[in-house]
């Protein structure tokens, strides 16, 4: 399968996730120019990390009006896989592919360090193969990550099994202290209501090897390379 | 025609660095000072003689950019 990663002035996580689909999964990667109208083919799209437009207004904010968000607003809406990490997941919030906003870290704090993360659902192209329950130690590196949205809005992702991943302890518990940025009911990642569109601030393209101190990742992308081959 | 953009948190959404600067300033002795609220400020030009023109189009450039509803209320000034 192919994937596309769509870079935008300021993406700096693009080549992480090229290396991780290509170098180690196998599988075809190619990068898209914001500019560009076209996905080169791809079966999914990566919205990676980085500072897009230099977070200028808001995080995402600048970045949701370039050319190529309409392509993947329509890559979307047909059923595409489409997974945001990072400035990914908050240009997708911002786009209105996904709903809630995310804010400052709650102590303000730029956040780089590993975390564990619980696999809530696993019907979204993205977690088909791991577990319900699952933890991942995933790495974060974010400063406005802290997920917020309002309650009737939480209401409704809660009870159509939207929320796909919760900041959690080791063992895969809830408690305040394992939620490093003060997101709402700990939530980490999220899919559309459709469940092919799914953002997450942890960086899985980041844990796929054992030399970067976790291969949880790898189950994230090999997920969307499952779903496609079905 | 010179408009302003005010734009906050909603009451709802918690500022954590409205709440520094807060401690910062009781640290300093300013025990009267309760709360603080940080938010943007724009100045924005509009070529057009209509105040109301520009209120409607700054607000509907406040809705489309400058602000997330999700998180954040505004308000406009124009010079009348």
């Amino acid at each position: 399968m192919k994937f596309a990663i769509i870079e935008f002035p300021g993406s700096n996580c693009d080549h992480d996730a090229y290396h991780a689909a290509k170098h180690v999964l196998g599988q075809q990667a190619a990068f898209v120019w914001h500019k560009d109208t076209g996905l080169a083919g791809a079966d999914a799209v990566v919205l990676p990390g980085g500072f897009s437009y230099g977070d200028y207004l808001r995080t995402g904010a600048i970045a949701r009006f370039s050319p190529v968000m309409e392509t993947v607003r329509q890559f979307a809406a047909e059923g595409g896989p489409v997974i945001g990490i990072c400035n990914g997941f908050q240009v997708l919030l911002e786009a209105g592919l996904l709903e809630g906003a995310l804010l400052r870290n709650r102590r303000l704090k730029f956040l780089c360090q590993h975390v564990h993360v619980r696999v809530e659902q696993t019907d979204t192209p993205f977690t088909g193969g791991a577990q319900v329950g699952q933890v991942l130690s995933l790495p974060i590196a974010h400063g406005e990550g802290s997920y917020h949205t309002t309650a009737e809005t939480l209401a409704s992702l809660e009870a159509n099994r939207q929320v796909i991943f919760r900041y959690c302890s080791q063992d895969g518990a809830m408690q305040d202290a394992a939620n490093p940025n003060g997101s709402l009911a700990a939530v980490a990642g999220i899919c559309n209501p459709e469940r092919n569109v799914v953002g997450l601030m942890p960086h899985p393209e980041r844990a796929c090897e054992s030399a970067l101190g976790s291969e949880d990742g790898r189950v994230v992308l090999e997920s969307v390379v499952a779903a496609v081959a079905a | 025609m010179k408009t302003r953009v005010f734009v906050s948190l909603k009451a709802s959404v918690f500022d954590p660095q409205g709440r520094t600067i807060v401690e910062a300033l009781q640290s300093m002795g300013y025990g009267s000072v309760s709360d603080v609220r940080q938010g943007k400020y724009f100045e924005v030009d509009v070529d057009t003689g209509s105040a109301d023109e520009a209120r409607a189009l700054v607000s509907e450039v406040a809705d489309k950019l400058l602000a997330n509803p999700v998180i954040e209320s505004y308000r406009v000034e124009v010079d009348e």
